[in-house]
């Protein structure tokens, strides 16, 4: 009897261990799976980003210096160069959400099988490649290009709009190729919105617009933030459709950086920008949130 | 708003609604009276969630009236009705606190903010979530969630209040509960009810009456206990409660079981194809000795015994019938003389319990 207990206490005790160092080979296999990303990653990204981000500390003569960060802060250039940037990210943003929100609010209207045929019209383009967007758009937009011949064909202007190779270029283009960063999150916010909270709304004496005001839209902010964020960051370090729309008269910061690199070889100073872009990026975020108060909205 | 609320009256007359070319709703007529809780009642896809959301205003039907008192209300916005409405999902609005969701429709309404304040508590109050104003929706259970959907739909004293399945996200014990509970709330309110649910215990134990809805059609509108025993047609005897039942002759006015008369005290219900004995299994009698003469003779063998907790049920074999059930109480009279597998037990189906019905309604 006792020693039937004994046998009982000696096996549970045998199991307690082997079950911990089971649950010990678990983690060690997750983490074993995971290393080499994680590795790739610190070697990739971050080693590069602390290695590149160091050299801005360092002048010309390669002492440890403000100079570049001076320069930035004194230079009227660098200067206009961020507030041309910040235009530009501004910009294509707010037009994102003008174009993006009804497109996304009407799509939640549709039946599930004609808003998925829509989207596909939205995530085509976002599949193909920038730079072919790029120079279609470069295309379109020229002086004698299909939008300024059809305008003056029927009479609506006579002289050709600059349309290309300026501002509202680089513009028309970053918001052709941004408007799916905004349009991705936002709908898939907006389709997950109860129908029932909007029947309730107006059951409970809201109009059709008040109940869209008081309980739609505020439900719909965190797919509108989320999309806000993406088109904006990612906006602010843009460079290729820039470059090509805005014909060497639109400078934004991803440009500066490249040309301060292949043009003068001054790897500080390029450094120096990448390193202020970054942090921009970041107090936006921060700001953004704090303005949205999202942390009440995400809390459910 | 005045403080007295008086509730409404409800017309319903000859509504139509197809969607292609099914018949969500199908020349529904349905009187309801004022302060009456009243239980659409019907299988999924029967049209009685079509027919509240009509009442509702989010359904607009093809054809037909909707009188709340005496304003014809079929062309009114559903903001305009003043309905009170719990959804099945609640329906909550999950960035606003407790007492924000309830004080929605005052606000609406251009309440003060005191006013709001103090009626928010007295809502919150009737529903026993005193207290509970400024936790948000995520942080309250489901029974609780369901306590405010609720507050929220009567806070402002509508006439009308419509419930869509309010109940059917609760466990089985709370769901009970909260019957009780919002069949007491419906007598404090003094306000119309209509109710739709698919469980038909939950529509007998709440409900003045129940319309009984299937092919978007009401086959019958009865209190619950007529309901019960005096289905009118195979739909709604099938429906509501356990029941066996078996094809029947009907001449004459009397029902005819493999050539024997039935006998019964409940009327025949017109309608048409055949006709259909039902045998609820308790209202069979269980009798040890000779059956009586004035009742129906079902008896058979035991084919087995299943214990339930409340109540027995056996199964018996009748010879010619095939399986019937019994369900006898679980206690020492239920128990008494009951025989064992496979040996003969005497059934008797009282007359006044013997329920014949058309298959199809008329």
């Amino acid at each position: 009897m006792s020693s039937a207990e004994d046998n009982t206490r000696a096996r549970s005790l045998q199991n307690a261990s082997t079950l911990k160092s089971e649950e010990y080979r678990e983690r060690m296999t997750l983490f074993g799976l995971s290393l080499p990303a994680v590795l790739a990653i610190l070697i990739v990204v971050f080693l590069p980003i602390f290695w590149l981000s160091s050299l801005s500390f360092y002048n010309a003569a390669g002492a440890l210096s403000m100079e570049n960060y001076e320069r930035i802060f004194k230079s009227a250039l660098y200067r206009r160069t961020f507030v041309v940037t910040f235009q530009i990210s501004i910009s294509v943003t707010v037009i994102c959400v003008l174009l993006g929100y009804p497109l996304c609010y009407w799509l939640t209207k549709l039946s599930d099988r004609t808003a998925a045929i829509l989207m596909v019209f939205v995530l085509v383009p976002f599949w193909t490649s920038v730079l072919v967007r790029t120079y279609a758009w470069l295309v379109l937009l020229q002086r004698n290009g299909i939008i300024n011949s059809t305008l003056m064909s029927f009479g609506i202007i006579e002289e050709p709009l600059q349309l290309a190779h300026n501002l509202t270029g680089s513009i028309i283009g970053m918001v052709h190729i941004m408007l799916p960063f905004l349009i991705l999150p936002l709908y898939a916010t907006m389709r997950n919105i109860d129908t029932d909270l909007i029947r309730a709304a107006i059951g409970l004496g809201s109009s059709p617009r008040g109940a869209f005001w008081r309980v739609f839209f505020p439900m719909s902010l965190p797919g509108l933030f989320a999309g806000i964020v993406l088109v904006f960051i990612l906006s602010l370090g843009f460079y290729v459709t820039p470059a090509l729309l805005g014909g060497g008269r639109v400078q934004m910061l991803a440009q500066r950086i490249e040309s301060t690199i292949t043009v003068y070889s001054n790897w500080g100073a390029a450094s120096a920008l990448g390193v202020v872009l970054l942090l921009l990026a970041l107090v936006m975020i921060w700001l953004m949130n704090r303005v949205f108060g999202l942390d009440k909205l995400f809390m459910r | 708003m005045s403080t007295s609320v008086q509730s409404l009256p409800i017309v319903l007359s000859r509504l139509c609604k197809a969607y292609g070319s099914v018949k969500a709703l199908d020349n529904v007529s349905l009187n309801i009276a004022a302060g009456e809780f009243l239980t659409l009642l019907g299988p999924s896809g029967s049209g009685k969630t079509t027919l509240l959301m009509a009442l509702a205003g989010f359904v607009r039907p093809d054809y037909g009236s909707i009188l709340f008192g005496d304003r014809e209300m079929i062309t009114t916005p559903p903001n305009k009705r003043g309905l009170g409405m719990v959804f099945q999902s609640y329906a909550l609005f999950p960035f606003m606190t407790v007492a924000e969701n309830i004080a929605y429709p005052l606000k609406i309404r251009g309440l003060s903010k005191s006013d709001q304040k103090m009626r928010t508590e007295h809502a919150l109050d009737t529903v026993e979530l005193d207290g509970y104003g400024d936790r948000r929706i995520s942080q309250l259970s489901g029974g609780q969630r369901q306590r405010v959907a609720l507050a929220r739909a009567m806070v402002f004293e509508p006439q009308i209040i419509l419930m869509d399945e309010p109940l059917s996200a609760l466990d089985k014990k709370l769901r009970e509960h909260m019957q009780i509970e919002l069949k007491a709330l419906h007598q404090k309110l003094d306000a119309t009810v209509v109710y739709v649910t698919h469980d038909q215990r939950e529509a007998l134990t709440m409900s003045d009456r129940i319309a009984v809805v299937n092919h978007g059609r009401i086959e019958q509108v009865e209190t619950p206990e007529r309901l019960y025993r005096q289905p009118n047609s195979f739909f709604v005897a099938d429906f509501i409660g356990e029941s066996v039942s078996l094809p029947v002759e009907v001449s004459n006015k009397k029902a005819h079981l493999n050539g024997r008369v039935l006998k019964s005290d409940l009327p025949i219900s017109e309608g048409h194809g055949g006709h259909r004995l039902v045998i609820r299994p308790e209202l069979l009698e269980v009798i040890l000795g000779e059956i009586p003469e004035t009742a129906n003779d079902f008896s058979g063998h035991v084919y087995d015994i299943i214990y339930q907790g409340d109540s027995i049920l056996v199964i018996v074999q009748h010879e010619s019938l095939g399986q019937i059930n019994v369900r006898v109480p679980a206690n020492r009279a239920g128990q008494k003389g009951l025989p064992s597998q496979g040996e003969r037990i005497g059934l008797a189906l009282h007359p006044e319990d013997t329920i014949i019905v058309p298959e199809h309604g008329s």
